[in-house]
């Protein structure tokens, strides 16, 4: 595929981006890290984020053949997932974050928040994998009982 | 003002990650997550640069923008749990150590980088 086709992809991921990143920023403002603490305010956004892109990515692509509904609208992915999800969520900060914990002479701390994040991010997108899984069976079931 | 330059910033960086992805799986196939990983680890690499700059306003640009959007944790989590279910139990425990400790080695690198200058 080109690039001028993917003009509408690349423009909805901007602004889905730009609108993740916004709140991650107003969420900095909101709840903001003193240096040296445990930084609780990256650590929550990434965790919500993985919630959030686990049930959505069941919602998008895992779609059971029984059902007769449109398929989601093809943006709808870029602009969530890619977008909003990827923009809210944060690596960078994470990495530097530890960075700085464990260049701060706690070692401890910034080991704990390493892990921390990594395991609870896991937990977070197998729940919302698993939730919106068990969720939509649930639905589903009605669905089919009802035709 | 703050404002538009994150907004501005993410707005690069998520479609730089997005086309990333792409390329990567275009040059690699889909078996091991290389964009991500690639992606998350430039933008540590280039968040720990910006250590060395005082502008809040370059930070709010380039850091909290750019590389917010450009790496991802969404991404990243929700590909190690694609990996794990689809059997590539190797692959998804190598990408959890791989991009830890590529991620804080590159932010190091950043950080040591603009010690110098």
């Amino acid at each position: 595929m080109g690039l001028r086709a993917e003009l509408p992809v690349v423009g909805v991921v901007a602004a889905g981006g730009a609108l993740g990143a916004s709140a991650r920023y107003g969420a900095g403002l909101l709840w903001p890290t003193p240096e040296g603490a445990f930084p609780w305010t990256t650590f929550t956004v990434n965790v919500i984020g993985c919630a959030l892109l686990g049930s959505l990515m069941v919602l998008v692509t895992e779609r059971p053949t029984e059902w007769s509904t449109a398929p989601p609208h093809p943006l709808l992915r870029p602009f969530l997932g890619t977008g909003f999800c990827g923009g809210f969520t944060t690596f960078s900060t994470y990495s530097l974050e530890t960075e700085r914990l464990l260049s701060a002479g706690d070692p401890t701390r910034g080991l704990l928040y390493q892990g921390a994040t990594l395991v609870t991010a896991l937990a977070a997108v197998l729940a919302g994998v698993a939730g919106t899984r068990a969720l939509r069976a649930r639905a589903g079931r009605g669905r089919v009982g009802s035709a | 003002m703050n404002w538009l330059l994150v907004v501005a910033g993410a707005a690069v960086g998520a479609p730089l990650r997005y086309l990333t992805d792409r390329a990567a799986r275009a040059r690699f196939g889909p078996g091991f997550p290389w964009g991500t990983f690639l992606v998350n680890v430039v933008g540590s690499f280039v968040l720990g640069l910006l250590t060395g700059v005082t502008s809040a306003q370059v930070h709010l640009l380039l850091g909290t923008g750019l590389c917010g959007a450009l790496t991802t944790y969404s991404t990243f989590s929700y590909e190690t749990l694609k990996l794990y279910e689809d059997g590539a139990r190797g692959y998804a425990a190598l990408n959890i150590g791989a991009s830890l400790a590529a991620g804080l080695g590159a932010v190091w690198l950043g950080v040591e980088t603009a010690r110098l200058w």
